[in-house]
């Protein structure tokens, strides 16, 4: 919202100050002020001329030769404007002046020297028509500089609307005045007004309203008789000033006096409407709105009809057939006040977001709609002194805000400040905004006013931020806390989650990246995935990315798949959110998964499955102590290789899954490489117990190890075989895999078997026993000695 | 006898001259001292003579096997040191200039960045929480006193799922579990992945990271906060980093404020990143609002309470010079790859 402070300095006299620095000030005690612009700066030697005589340029059939009377000198102009004639009064630029910062000098147009130059609005910067010259009244002292004739000088400050979310009072000038009054300490003028009790003798308005759930007031008042059409300059450069346009005296005033008290108000032309119904209708229907174009408006909407005829969209915008024109002589005035929730979703519905809309959705003072109207008469009958009020005031009020009383004491307001802020004080700046505000004994007692309380001022931390925003946070003191200090611990999982992405990065080596919570569908169809069911998002911004996630494994081979120009050998994880589809209740059930997947083009997928296998027992070894176990599984997904998936477990809890890839998927992604991919359940692992870590002294005597060299059938695991040895005894300290290779279809294994006691130095005459007993059991498998 | 042995001393110290192996002084031990080594035989020829002689001449043969024996020891050292000599010619010079593998791995900056911010805050007496990215809008909204008909709750803000939950939008959604959790007092940060359904360009995401932390006790204070973010920001950017509060609003907090920091790049003076104000918009924060405090089970008459929410991706696009933010998702290792630990 752009604010200029000329209009400003009409409610707070403000001669003196630094606007700057009050600007700025502004900015750190009410609302974020985006930019700020200093209008009419680059005019200079602009005065009103008057053009003397008018010939036609000889060599042009445009431009004309113009003797202009500058005040101080006559001077010869060459100029193109379609209006001039002699007599008229114009802003004149005399040779070696500026005007859009631009310096005028002495040139030759087509063979003629011009002195000086006439010029148009928009070239004096205060509005956009460029049609041609600005014509002053005939009255106009000669050869005055035109800043003094007009308010064109002004600074104007842009404010950010998202920091005015929660303050319907500043939306307008009236209360951003206020807010400066509070700052500076100076008083807020009334805003001068009609006493509208005079017009109480005339007749009403027929005004009903039928909805009282969402219109809360509709105040009207009748005009006729209105002459002049065109706003007076000065009022016009404060609306363009502040973003908005000049059309014709009735439809400015509206504007204006929301701008200024920011009521917004609509202007009906009375030969078309001359009586108010504020309903919602049972079906949907076409309206005109007053931009020309045809919209849908469904029964939630709330309208002001003109008996059954509706004639404008409550607190948005008016209709076409309703609008006052150019002709207009009596009106019918509206300000009225609207739920806001209901006006931003109409708002939001209809896709038409105005000036109104925005300001009705911010919960806007009901008690304003009579003072506007009183504003409005009082601007109207300067500037027309023969506009007649026809009607009574007509005020149907149907919501009452209840008024806000707030008690608290000195204490609490030290307590959420942190220092001291005299009682005095707090005092002179509840007032000085508006509240009343008493203090007895140590207790302060606080009226919040009206146009507070429609949902901004509601409890006594409210009254804090009036307090200390106005005091200055600058002015506060840096101090820590008192708070005694307490052991803090990090939660399970961060502890866990760190310890693994560690592990991943710095032993081996591989990127941490971050997806998305959907699936992406596009992707996964590119690389021949079933993206599957799961929990979907109502309002995805497009269907294929509609569906949560289950399984982290589709994110990490999309991104191997776009990573493979990275090189020819890289692995990538993260540790992100899934959804495993709704629980009992109703609820997704969500977990935290680490998704792992390894690329090469060097190794074969069999090495890169036991790499990513050593991955994921150093996790469970580093991180719990604990030797997680692996064992071959169908596939859950049709992505998964059909024999070499495998499931991790630990203690017989289901931790997650490891997989080759299904040939048909691997060969979208890469012919030439091994991919492999895993999964393991986070929470899970926090939650997993660690294993204890209790002390065993070593043997001091050296042991024995024997090496086997075994034969094993086609199909047999080695989990198969571990029975075997399980029961050997106490001496068999640790068997180790030392060789695995196949020959002649059949796959050969040497097994390492350390043997070792704590109490004397083992003979290998006392092993021998024990390696028949193992050998035995093994032949017994169809496990043979090799060679 | 004495002439016997000088020329036998003459011979071995001929003979030591020649030998240029282990082996050939080995074998010239046993020439001499062994069994039946020349100085082993001249003893025994002692055997028959006086006992003045045998005295003296035995004194001076143990001289002669002395001297050899040292005279020996004293070779195979020479040779073993010529020996590991040449092996220090003949070995190769590493070229320790050639290119190693030097393969790394890599966090995600948000990693990097979040552990720095978990460390600063566990320093000062913060709990660090963990928490879903799936809500229930009683979590994201109404603890947090977002009311029904609040615009935060429009669609077109919030991904809402079809069983009536939603991707939580704020990190504020744990304040609830967490002020349930612990009570008061509480000191605890939460960072947490967050979703807004907005198109996304080089600077919107509609999946980032936030860091939210909460501090309730007796007696906290604007000034608390103040210090605690003043103290917070400086360690994040290593340098002294001013601050300055503003009103904003947000229905958490009341007041509410938005927090500035003094622009890193001009240091205030006013530049192009700080729109020539010299302050850099960082963080929204204010005291926790009573009915939020209430909402946790936490007495707004007995306890106040600050709270806060970085930007943890912003804090990564800042610190790391990040212009698109779209690449911190994009699982692209070209970029992700170059963050390391710090």
């Amino acid at each position: 919202m752009l604010i200029s402070m000329n209009w400003i300095s009409d409610f707070v006299d403000l001669s003196g100050q630094d606007l700057p620095a009050l600007i700025q000030r502004f900015t750190l005690s009410t609302a974020e002020v985006e930019e700020t612009f200093q209008m009419g700066q680059d005019l200079r030697d602009v005065v009103s001329g008057k053009i003397l005589s008018v010939e036609n340029h000889p060599n042009s059939k445009k431009l004309h030769l113009l003797k202009v009377d500058g005040g101080d000198k006559i001077y010869d102009v060459v100029c193109g404007a379609p209006n001039v004639r002699e007599g008229l009064v114009v802003p004149f630029v005399k040779e070696g002046g500026m005007v859009a910062g631009q310096e005028i000098a002495c040139v030759k147009i087509a063979g003629y020297e011009s002195h000086g130059m006439c010029c148009s609005e928009k070239e004096l910067g205060i509005s956009a028509d460029h049609s041609g010259l600005m014509e002053l009244p005939d009255h106009t002292p000669i050869g005055k500089d035109i800043t003094e004739l007009y308010a064109i000088r002004d600074t104007v400050f842009e404010v950010d609307n998202k920091s005015l979310t929660n303050r319907p009072d500043l939306w307008g000038h009236y209360g951003i005045a206020r807010e400066f009054a509070a700052l500076t300490g100076q008083p807020l003028k009334p805003l001068e007004t009609v006493a509208l009790e005079a017009f109480d003798s005339l007749d009403p308005i027929d005004i009903q309203v039928e909805d009282k759930e969402l219109c809360f007031r509709y105040t009207g008042l009748k005009v006729r008789n209105i002459a002049k059409k065109v706003s007076p300059v000065d009022m016009r450069i404060r609306l363009f000033y502040c973003g908005s346009r000049a059309i014709n005296l009735l439809a400015d005033l509206t504007n204006y006096l929301m701008l200024e008290m920011g009521q917004p108000m609509h202007a009906f032309d009375c030969a078309k409407v001359d009586s108010i119904r504020v309903k919602r209708f049972a079906q949907p229907f076409s309206f005109t709105t007053l931009d020309g174009i045809e919209r849908k408006v469904d029964e939630n909407t709330l309208m002001i009809c003109s008996k059954d005829q509706p004639v404008a969209i409550a607190g948005i915008m008016g209709g076409l057939d309703s609008e006052i024109e150019d002709n207009t002589d009596s009106l019918l005035l509206e300000s009225a006040n609207f739920d806001a929730a209901s006006v931003r979703k109409s708002s939001t519905r209809l896709g038409l977001r105005t000036d109104a809309s925005m300001r009705y959705e911010k919960t806007l003072d009901p008690e304003m709609t009579v003072p506007a109207i009183g504003r409005f008469i009082k601007l109207l009958q300067d500037i027309d002194p023969q506009a007649q009020v026809v009607s009574r005031l007509t005020d149907v009020y149907v919501k009452h805000y209840p008024a806000v009383e707030l008690k608290f004491d000195q204490a609490y307001v030290d307590r959420y400040t942190g220092i001291e802020i005299s009682g005095e004080r707090i005092l002179a700046t509840l007032r000085a905004l508006g509240f009343g505000a008493e203090l007895s004994g140590n207790v302060f007692t606080v009226s919040v006013p009206s146009w507070r309380a429609t949902k901004d001022v509601t409890i006594n931390a409210d009254i804090i931020e009036e307090i200390t925003r106005v005091y200055g946070y600058d002015n506060f003191a840096v101090s820590t806390t008192l708070s005694p200090l307490y052991p803090q611990k990090k939660s399970l999982q961060n502890k866990t989650d760190n310890f693994a992405k560690d592990i991943l990065v710095q032993t081996f080596q591989l990127h941490e990246v971050h997806s998305y919570i959907w699936t992406d569908a596009k992707k996964c169809r590119e690389l021949g995935i079933q993206p599957g069911e799961n929990v979907r998002l109502v309002n995805a911004q497009t269907p294929d990315h509609s569906v949560l996630r289950r399984n982290m494994g589709p994110a990490m081979l999309s991104f191997v798949n776009e990573n493979r120009s990275f090189a020819s050998d890289f692995g990538l994880f993260e540790i992100g959110r899934v959804c495993e589809g709704l629980e009992e209740d109703g609820l997704c059930r969500e977990r935290k998964k680490l998704g792992i997947a390894l690329y090469s083009r060097s190794q074969t997928e069999k090495e890169l499955y036991f790499r990513l296998l050593d991955m994921i027992g150093t996790l469970g070894r580093s991180i719990k102590r604990v030797n997680f176990s692996f064992a071959g599984c169908q596939p859950e997904y049709a992505w998964q290789h059909p024999k070499n998936t495998a499931e991790i477990s630990a203690g017989g809890e289901k931790l997650g899954w490891l997989c080759a890839l299904h040939p048909s998927v691997a060969g979208k992604i890469d012919r030439k490489a091994a991919i492999v991919c895993a999964q393991l359940d986070m929470d899970s692992l926090a939650e997993l117990p660690a294993a204890g870590m209790a002390y065993r002294e070593p043997s001091r005597f050296p042991g024995i190890d024997i090496d086997l060299s075994l034969l094993v059938p086609d199909g047999m695991r080695y989990a198969d075989m571990e029975p075997a040895w399980r029961e050997a005894g106490a001496a068999l300290a640790g068997v180790s895999l030392i060789d695995a290779f196949a020959q002649n279809g059949k796959k050969s294994l040497t097994l390492r078997f350390a043997f070792s006691s704590n109490e004397k130095t083992l003979s290998k005459e006392e092993v021998q026993p024990m390696v028949d007993g193992i050998v035995e059991k093994l032949a017994g498998q169809g496990v043979s000695l090799r060679g | 006898m004495k002439g016997k042995i000088e020329s036998l001393r003459q011979a071995f110290e001929a003979e030591l001259g020649q030998t240029a192996t282990s082996e050939a002084v080995e074998k010239l031990r046993v020439a001499y001292l062994g069994k039946k080594g020349s100085v082993t035989e001249l003893l025994k020829g002692l055997k028959g003579a006086g006992a003045d002689q045998k005295k003296e001449l035995g004194q001076h043969i143990n001289q002669l096997k002395r001297q050899v024996e040292e005279r020996l020891a004293q070779q195979v050292e020479t040779i073993k040191a010529a020996e590991i000599q040449r092996e220090i010619d003949a070995a190769e010079v590493y070229d320790v200039t050639l290119p190693t593998g030097g393969e790394s791995g890599s966090y995600h900056p948000i990693t990097i960045v979040q552990r720095q911010l978990e460390e600063i805050f566990a320093s000062m007496g913060f709990i660090v929480e963990d928490f879903k990215e799936i809500v229930t809008d009683y979590e994201c909204f109404e603890a947090v006193n977002i009311p029904k008909d609040h615009p935060a709750r429009d669609m077109q803000d919030t991904y809402y799922l079809e069983n009536g939950q939603l991707l939580k939008t704020h990190t504020s959604a744990a304040q609830n579990a967490i002020l349930r959790k612990y009570g008061a007092p509480v000191r605890a940060i939460f960072p947490g992945r967050c979703f807004r359904n907005e198109a996304t360009d080089a600077s919107h995401e509609n999946t980032f990271f936030q860091m939210e932390g909460i501090m309730v006790d007796k007696n906290i204070s604007i000034s608390n906060l103040i210090y605690f973010m003043k103290t917070m920001l400086s360690q994040v950017f290593e340098r002294d980093v001013k601050v300055r509060l503003r009103p904003g609003f947000f229905p958490f907090v009341e007041p509410g404020f938005e927090l500035d920091i003094s622009c890193l790049i001009c240091g205030g003076e006013g530049c192009s990143t700080c729109h020539h104000s010299g302050w850099v918009e960082l963080c929204p924060c204010g005291m926790i609002h009573p009915n939020v405090l209430k909402a946790g089970g936490v007495d707004p008459e007995e306890y106040t309470g600050f709270a806060f929410g970085l930007g943890l991706t912003r804090l990564v696009m800042m610190k790391y010079g990040v212009k698109d933010i779209r690449d911190l998702n994009s699982g692209n290792l070209k970029a992700l790859s170059q963050f390391r630990h710090e």
